[in-house]
């Protein structure tokens, strides 16, 4: 752990990540504290601009505090950013590990769906799934895993077939292991590091397509995001800036800094690769 | 076997290959149909909520919706093979027709974003890699780490805040002015003038991806040994970069391009949406709106064979390219 923080520490931007990252977190939990409103609610004259009327970061057209939108929407875009990342890891781990590990007919089988999948057109893929489960967190953690997993099992099925092979590997057979534990306990743990590293980046992504949901109307109606605060200021652009320019730098800074993170990740678990480059 | 059946050999082989991956894309329409609540004729001509009991009558039965799912699977088939997409209530046309109509406007959005992404893309890659870690170098790489993470839309909304709201350069939406009534040249300046902030901001994502494409990609082949050989035989560093190094370093640009309109066109759904740019994406912005399934099916169809069909062009650019592909 020592080893891998110093290795993290040479990388000056992804320690900024780290620290932007972390206050978007704070944001994130103290959002009920800082605004215990429901952020939806009236809070005051609608369309004043940042710094009037109470409004830090101004009001909406219906008096709704942008500030308090972009404290509450940090919690939302986190949480889908997550918990996509983690149903896409955990489904392209399965795939990629069988398919590596067992190759043949389940190899070729997998890797078309793979391949379809990455044919697909995502984002357009990801609209269609939310409109037709109806937006709510679950349709849009689902629609999200659906589209990114590929990506995961495509890795994991290479870094199988590099290690299926090692002597570790046989000698788990030689001790009779079952295939079950010889993928779970014995080869899983080696391909970690990359699957960390893909992990921190698809978050980024997620919270990315998360927004883009959002604004075309898609996010979950009971819950502040920043994509929805940019879709409902598009219409004030001319008269109120603030409305969605904010929200955007929030979405920007956060993508930013998980993107830093993950570099930075990937700098650390991986240092050969780094020296190569 | 000569040089020219191989090629032959190896591009139909491509396209046999596409024909599964078509078939499961329809396959998975189908079943997406199936999802929706209610029966599919429901969502067909129920979500407009306008259809006639008769029509629906009419539409069950070409569905086959009183026999079992294979049936209905073969059914929905042969309606997409014969280029039924079913209809559209809310537009009264058929989703074929909509979908064509507007197909124009997003083919011009995407030929001129991936021209411009590309062209750019390679020529700020070609700067970074031959100033590497210099300033130029750094600044091209920040560019790319923002870009990166900066949401399409937004960039769009920012883009009419300052360039058409505020200095008034460009209009805030749509393709052409109709109300001025252009013909000719003066139509085609019009179109083009409209299609200056749509552009930049579909292309922006994409240019950096090219860009870091493009600096690792000059950064291997520098590595390779006819490199070393071109400066043995004395050659300037200029002519090894121009002649030698950047022929090589293009081929994985022109893969990628050719990965990437998939992502396009989900980027254009924003970006037209942003922008009022009447073509498909903002079609499936409607439909959304509109709640008119159907039609964002038809939309979906058609863009997954368009990507399916431009990676098969990009396979045989690609195979004229770089010869070697066929032995492996």
């Amino acid at each position: 752990m020592g080893s891998f923080w110093k290795l993290y520490r040479r990388n000056h931007s992804a320690v900024l990540g780290l620290v932007i990252l972390a206050l978007v977190i704070v944001v994130a939990f103290a959002a009920p504290l800082m605004y215990p409103d429901d952020p939806f609610r009236l809070a005051g004259k609608s369309m004043s601009p940042p710094g009037e009327a109470g409004f830090l970061l101004g009001s909406d057209s219906l008096g709704r505090d942008v500030a308090a939108g972009i404290a509450h929407g940090a919690k939302t875009s986190l949480l889908i950013g997550l918990l996509a990342t983690l149903v896409a890891v955990v489904a392209g781990v399965f795939m990629g590990a069988l398919a590596g590990y067992y190759g043949g007919w389940v190899d070729d089988l997998l890797m078309r769906t793979t391949e379809m999948f990455q044919t697909i057109p995502s984002f357009i893929f990801a609209i269609l799934l939310v409109a037709i489960m109806k937006p709510s967190i679950e349709s849009i953690v689902i629609a999200i895993a659906v589209v990114s997993w590929p990506a995961v099992a495509r890795l994991v099925r290479g870094e199988f077939l590099s290690l299926k092979n090692r002597e570790f590997v046989q000698a788990g057979h030689t001790l009779g292991m079952s295939d079950a534990r010889i993928i779970l306990a014995e080869i899983l743990p080696n391909c970690l590091s990359p699957i960390i590293v893909i992990g921190s980046l698809m978050v980024a992504t997620a919270i990315l397509i998360e927004s883009g949901l959002a604004f075309l109307g898609l996010g979950d109606p009971n819950i502040m995001s920043w994509g929805f605060q940019i879709g409902a200021g598009r219409t004030l652009l001319r008269s109120a800036w603030w409305v969605c320019t904010f929200p955007g730098i929030a979405i920007l800074i956060t993508v930013l800094a998980i993107n830093l993170v993950g570099e930075g990740l990937n700098d650390a678990l991986n240092p050969r690769l780094r020296e190569r480059s | 076997m000569d040089h020219f059946t191989k090629r032959f050999r190896y591009v139909l082989k491509r396209q046999l290959q596409a024909i599964p991956i078509v078939l499961a894309i329809v396959v998975v329409n189908f079943f997406l149909l199936q999802l929706a609540e209610g029966d599919a004729v429901d969502v067909l001509a129920g979500e407009a909520g306008s259809a006639t009991p008769e029509y629906m009558a009419e539409l069950r039965a070409k569905f086959g919706l009183d026999k079992p799912l294979p049936v209905q699977l073969f059914l929905y088939l042969k309606n997409v093979a014969s280029f039924d997409l079913g209809y559209s209530f809310r537009h009264e046309m058929p989703v074929l027709d909509l979908v064509l109509d507007r197909f124009f406007a997003t083919l011009l959005l995407m030929v001129s974003t991936i021209l411009l992404a590309v062209g750019f893309g390679i020529l700020l890659g070609l700067v970074a890699a031959t100033g590497l870690n210099t300033w130029r170098d750094s600044a091209i790489s920040i560019f790319a780490l923002i870009t990166y993470a900066t949401p399409l839309f937004w960039v769009g909304l920012m883009l009419i805040v300052v360039f058409a709201l505020n200095l008034r350069w460009f209009p805030t939406s749509g393709m052409e002015n109709i109300a001025a009534f252009h013909e000719g040249w003066d139509r085609v300046v019009d179109i083009a003038h409209h299609l200056v902030l749509p552009t930049i901001t579909l292309s922006l994502f994409y240019l950096a991806l090219y860009t870091r494409l493009m600096r690792a990609s000059m950064l291997e082949q520098s590595g390779q040994d006819y490199v070393t050989t071109a400066r043995a035989k004395g050659l300037t560093e200029r002519r090894i970069v121009f002649v030698h190094v950047l022929r090589n370093a293009l081929l994985p640009v022109v893969t990628m391009a050719g990965v990437q309109v998939g992502a396009l066109i989900g980027g254009s759904v924003i970006v037209e949406s942003v922008f009022a740019w009447p073509g498909l994406g903002m079609l499936a912005f409607e439909a959304l709106f509109a709640r008119d399934l159907n039609l964002l099916l038809g939309i979906f169809l058609l863009s997954a064979l368009l990507v399916v069909a431009v990676n098969l062009v990009v396979d045989i650019i690609y195979s004229v390219l770089d010869p070697r592909i066929e032995v492996s």
